[in-house]
């Protein structure tokens, strides 16, 4: 799915990136501890903290995209972070659960993950 | 980056890791990620590293007085070893347990203190090993073959 159609769907905005990169899986957490131990393939993260560790989760795992949600916004030097490593960055006012469950009725679909 | 050393036998690379400023937490992870692309390792390869580096880097820093990671990249083999100041852990089979946590307000704040984070750096590594002297220091040795 394209960037575009996701902020379609969920009522969102960019902050950095580009509309015409797509994602196909989603992992929703506030819990990068959780995010860094199941994720391994490429995905978006969604998620409602807005610190460093969500760019460095993200870099270290090598996804492209996060989707703020409840309407967080991340500050300047957090965004910078994420531009130096050409992520795409999306907020929305939708809660996570609601933001999760439009994506995923419209396509996007959800990682199979192991516990070890 | 503090010392880098290159011979015949293959790359050492030392960082230090502080524990005043959370906000550079991911930096030395990030820098030994950007080495090992350099040297075109495997991508699959690389993000298991980077992963379990990164797990150390945030607990030398939520958790010690402070340390450093060494990275020791030879031919078939990528080494880790990261050591810290203190203050050792009491028992390391309870640590090494999921969901087992000592971490403070502070780190759960930034969405770690899980208790994950020594089991996923034995699940991202090919051999792993924890040693620690309570009072004196915590040892953590990985390998991963290339």
């Amino acid at each position: 799915m394209k960037i575009s159609k996701v902020i379609e769907l969920i009522n969102g905005k960019i902050l950095i990136g580009n509309i015409d990169d797509s994602i196909n899986y989603a992992f929703s957490s506030d819990l990068m501890s959780d995010v860094l131990a199941f994720v391994n393939e490429d995905t978006a993260l969604l998620t409602g903290l807005v610190n460093n560790q969500v760019i460095r989760t993200a870099e270290m795992l090598d996804l492209g995209t996060i989707i703020f949600v409840r309407g967080k916004i991340p500050s300047e030097e957090v965004v910078d972070l994420a531009k130096e490593r050409e992520m795409t960055l999306l907020t929305t006012n939708f809660t996570m659960f609601e933001a999760s469950g439009v994506l995923y009725k419209n396509g996007i679909e959800a990682l199979r993950i192991s516990y070890e | 980056m503090n010392s880098f050393i290159t011979n015949n036998e293959g790359i050492v690379l030392k960082y230090i890791v502080g524990t005043d400023d959370f906000s550079i937490v991911g930096e030395v992870s990030s820098k030994i990620k950007k080495v090992l692309k350099q040297l075109n390792i495997d991508n699959k390869l690389i993000r298991r590293v980077a992963i379990a580096t990164y797990e150390a880097e945030v607990n030398v820093a939520i958790h010690s007085l402070g340390g450093y990671i060494e990275v020791e990249i030879i031919k078939n083999e990528i080494k880790i070893k990261i050591r810290d100041n203190g203050p050792g852990i009491k028992d390391t089979n309870l640590a090494m347990e999921k969901g087992y946590s000592t971490a403070s307000t502070k780190a759960r704040e930034l969405g770690f203190g899980a208790g994950m984070g020594l089991p996923n750096m034995k699940r991202c590594s090919d051999e792993f090993k924890i040693e620690s002297k309570f009072g004196e220091y915590t040892e953590l040795n990985m390998k991963f073959v290339v």
